[in-house]
């Protein structure tokens, strides 16, 4: 194998020193100088009614207060795959906490003031806050208007029903596959919903110039598509909306997209040369942002014999709230790909987006495949255990392997997934039995498997701009987000190695849609590899106008020169060493004092050109909508104490095949963060809303995210590497994918340790306690 | 409004408050200094950590008239020369992915590490319990921390 320079390497992060010495600027800490106002919202306090009036003369009194908006200011909607929602609700309102109107004032607490004095007198509807309820004949409808909305050709909606988008995928023979069954499972598996949590709360500021331009800067994973979505809603040009997005504190899918960010966009536009900020309140964050969706998953798996799955019908029911417009493509995602990481030849899914009135559902980190493959891969240890198949054994046989079709058709890609199995298999001890020696506690062991594939439409396209500054240092222009994960170290890592200039010695900037080239969005963990891809071609296009100079002024061989140490050189020629500082941005002096060459900019581009949605919409047969899956295995040992049922993992393993691991302990870095984040949705996190839609914890004191005190004692990330032949140096995307496997294997382990096998997220100590003493009885 | 003075990153200043106003509001929008975080607003998430006269302190849990007379120390404060051996621990062992809470638990351990210079792993987790991080899984925090005091016994 190659030996590189600096891929592959533990590179230092070359945003650590920002970031640790408090030099990072983030959304909030932008000073706007004396006239900014600030905005509140007004948020509907019920899940479903008719807006009868909206009374604002109290709360115009307020001293500060500047203007107050509502819907009939805005009477635009927008969206990313679907335009269902209005900047601020309209007519009716859909959920707890949805905005109503806009309270402006010049500080927060004089907006905060005032927004609590404006009087809405709502007409209640029936609220519907069960997806199966919402689908039942006579439901009350969220969107009677469904059939006008604007979506994207792959969503398939149901006017006249609360369903928005309906994915289905049909394979083989589904009868003949359980006719040809030894036995068949059938069960029910649920998930509520979730949220992100990212420390940072949302923020945003608009400003609209006196010269008629908007410029945002936001908290945002999706600076482009913000951009795009402003310009289509707000009707101005592309030329005229600039979003710049500075360092974000954390996303996990909750900033990608546009959610809060139209709305000091919108604010701006009507208030002209103020600048206009929105920033979230916790308890805001919790109640209207996107939330993970909760789901109601019908598995029925037919299995020989002998261990091999004859036929799956899968059927996916999703609680996707009162909006859609970026949810339904969670639902889409999954419902191409609920096989799971395995080889099915007899398949049905349907995987069903609900209109709940609920706050809405988006991209939240796994995109719906830790949903669904908590049902899933439960359902596979049962299978196997019934049928006295080494689970392992069962995974293993029925795994997908590279050329084997996926359900919609479309071959699978290399992938090390029995590489995966084997190394967590042997990191956690596998057949080793341990029995606890405290009389009070069990211990248990859960495996599963977990793959993913980037969700995103088929032109989904990234850019990049290099440019050679006269040190030879680079500043590197692109815009995806570094969210966390080592985004501009990687990328400056793939330029490094192009180009011989240290990772070090390479600026890269958060973006401003103005100065930065195209990039979709920071989603999917498709980044390193659709990035990557760019940077890679944009770093190749400098190397090729380094080298042609450097050919056409020294007559050198073109294909003898190459780049090294951050000089160009000659394999025939060992003295010729000419540094790059010596002429990549003031050219190189000839003979007759003439200068030749000049600065050196380059630009690269990538699109998956080989993806398509063409799949027939009534099987998802044919087209090539993902562009390729992740895999990887995981399993944990757990101690559960039989009195309070509380659950302590005491080791855990992840293996997961990142095609080429760009820079190792970043990977790992994502393992131990996914981890946690994932073991902490099933062992205690939970969205509660009470009978009338309210969410009753919107903060961190009732909605418990993992502390210090609640990491695994033993975590082993293991990084596999099966290239991806399109990848940049074989990478491929990894970030989403650590939290996939927590909770099946969670699950696996109760039933292991204890016999009893839950079916409903999330495991808390109460519950199996609760379960312990019902098994007593 | 009241006139206060403290030191903050052992410069003495001087500023005008209203009684309610948290510290937290005061550093970030009257005195500039930023790496305080507002994550939750209610001491949960612990992101607007400050030593206060050596301690660890949530400012957002502080009214700005209780620091008059102190001393607020944030992570601009012991930025200036260099960075402390456990900034360039946290660097090196990539104990922070986005960075917002990056600086409350820095302040938050080296108030840990002034008391206890060899802590055990408990003592280190306990002292960021009040810090929450949604990134790292802490396990990147935990290792800086030991490596770097395991170092010092040299």
């Amino acid at each position: 194998m190659k030996e590189y320079t600096y891929i592959g390497k533990d590179v230092t992060r070359i945003d650590g020193l920002e970031k640790i010495s408090g030099a990072a600027i983030y959304g909030d800490d932008i000073d706007f100088g004396a006239n900014l106002l600030h905005a509140e919202l007004v948020s509907s306090t019920e899940a479903h009614a008719i807006i009868k009036s909206i009374d604002i003369s109290e709360a115009l009194k307020v001293k500060g207060v500047y203007k107050i908006f509502t819907g009939k200011d805005f009477p635009y909607k927008f969206g990313l795959y679907m335009k269902d929602r209005f900047i601020f609700a309209q007519d009716k309102v859909r959920f707890v906490g949805e905005q109503i109107a806009a309270v402006v004032a010049r500080t927060p607490g004089a907006a905060k003031r005032a927004a609590a004095l404006v009087k809405v007198e709502y007409e209640p509807l029936p609220a519907v806050l069960d997806q199966m309820d919402a689908l039942a004949d006579g439901a009350t409808l969220l969107h009677p208007d469904l059939e006008n909305y604007p979506h994207v050709p792959w969503f398939f909606p149901k006017p006249g029903t609360n369903v928005a988008h309906w994915r289905k995928t049909r394979k083989g023979d589904l009868e003949g596959g359980f006719a040809q069954a030894d036995y068949i499972l059938e069960d029910t598996y649920t998930v509520p919903r979730y949220a992100h949590c990212a420390i940072e709360t949302h923020v945003a500021v608009g400003k609209f110039d006196y010269s008629g331009r908007l410029t945002v800067w936001s908290s945002s994973q999706s600076p482009h598509t913000q951009r795009h979505l402003f310009a289509e809603a707000l009707g101005l040009g592309h030329k005229d909306v600039r979003v710049i997005a500075p360092h974000v504190g954390g996303g996990f899918g909750g900033k990608a997209g546009v959610t809060m960010e139209i709305i000091p966009a919108a604010l701006a536009t009507k208030l002209k040369g103020y600048a206009v900020k929105l920033r979230y309140s916790r308890e805001q964050e919790f109640i209207n942002t996107y939330q993970r969706l909760g789901v109601v998953a019908k598995i029925k798996m037919g299995v020989s014999k002998e261990g091999k799955i004859t036929a799956l019908d899968h059927k996916i029911y999703w609680d996707a709230g009162a909006y859609v417009e970026y949810g339904a493509n969670v639902v889409n995602a999954v419902g191409l790909s609920a096989i799971g990481p395995y080889k099915i030849d007899n398949v049905s899914i349907d995987s069903v987006c609900i209109y709940t009135n609920l706050p809405p559902g988006g991209a939240y980190r796994g995109f719906g495949y830790s949903e669904m493959l908590f049902g899933l891969e439960s359902h596979v240890t049962r299978v196997a255990n019934e049928l006295g198949i080494d689970q392992i054994e069962f995974r293993r046989n029925n795994a997908i392997r590279v050329g084997d079709t996926t359900a919609y058709g479309a071959k699978m890609n290399p992938n090390g997934l029995l590489e995966c199995i084997d190394k967590v298999t042997k990191a956690i001890d596998w057949e080793h039995r341990p029995v606890s020696q405290n009389p009070n506690t069990v211990i248990g062991k859960g495996f599963s498997l977990f793959w993913k594939a980037p969700a995103m439409p088929p032109n989904a396209s990234s850019s990049a701009f290099l440019k050679f500054n006269e040190d030879s240092s680079i500043n590197l222009i692109i815009s995806g987000m570094d969210i966390g994960q080592g985004y501009q170290t990687v990328m400056a890592q793939i330029a490094a190695e192009i180009l011989s200039v240290p990772p070090s010695k390479i600026r890269v900037e958060t973006p401003d849609t103005d100065r930065n080239p195209y990039e979709w969005q920071t989603v999917a963990s498709h980044i390193t590899w659709s990035s990557g891809n760019a940077v890679k071609k944009a770093a190749i296009d400098a190397r090729e106008q380094i080298l042609s100079l450097v050919h056409r002024v020294y007559n050198l061989p073109l294909e003898e020169l190459y780049l090294q140490d951050e000089a160009v050189k000659c394999t025939q020629d060992p003295r010729f060493v000419l540094p790059l500082k010596d002429f990549v941005v003031d050219g190189i002096m000839t003979k007759d004092g003439t200068f030749k060459g000049g600065p050196i900019n380059a630009r690269g581009m990538f699109m998956p050109e080989f993806s398509s949605t063409n799949g027939d919409p009534e099987t998802s047969q044919g087209g090539h909508p993902n562009v390729h899956y992740t895999v990887g295995a995981a399993a944990l040992t757990v101690e559960i104490d039989k009195d309070t049922g509380k659950i302590k993992v005491l080791k855990t393993a992840l293996a997961i095949d990142a095609g080429k691991a760009l820079n190792p302990d970043l990977v790992r870095g994502q393992i131990t963060g996914g981890l946690l984040q994932g073991l902490a949705t099933v062992l205690y996190e939970d969205m509660r809303y009470d009978a009338k839609g309210k969410l009753l914890n919107p903060n961190f004191t009732d909605y418990k995210i993992p502390t210090a005190m609640d990491v695994p004692e033993e975590i082993i990330p293991i990084i596999v590497e099966v290239p991806q032949p399109d990848g940049p140096f074989g990478a491929r995307g990894i970030g989403e994918h650590t939290m996939l496997p927590a909770a099946p294997m969670i699950a696996n382990a109760v039933e292991d340790a204890l016999g009893i096998r839950i079916k409903s997220m999330p495991i808390t100590a109460e519950k199996v306690a609760m379960a312990l003493l019902a098994k007593k009885k | 409004m009241k006139e206060i003075s403290f030191m903050l990153n052992s410069e003495l200043r001087s500023v005008s408050v209203e009684p309610n106003e948290v510290l937290l509001d005061v550093l970030r929008d009257k005195l500039g200094v930023k790496s305080p975080k507002c994550g939750c607003e209610r001491g949960d998430c612990g992101a607007c950590t400050v030593l206060l006269d050596g301690k660890a302190v949530r400012s957002c849990l502080v009214l700005a008239v209780e620091a008059e007379n102190h001393s607020i120390i944030t992570v601009e404060g012991i930025s200036v020369e260099k960075l402390s051996a456990l900034q360039e621990a946290f660097i090196q062992f990539n104990s922070f992915q986005c960075g917002y809470c990056a600086p409350g638990i820095i302040l938050a351990v080296t108030e840990l590490l002034q008391a206890h210079p060899k802590p055990t792993l408990e003592q280190i987790k306990e002292s960021i319990a009040g810090n929450l991080c949604r990134c790292t899984g802490y396990t990147p925090i935990f290792d800086a921390i030991m490596a770097l005091t395991k170092e010092e016994g040299k």
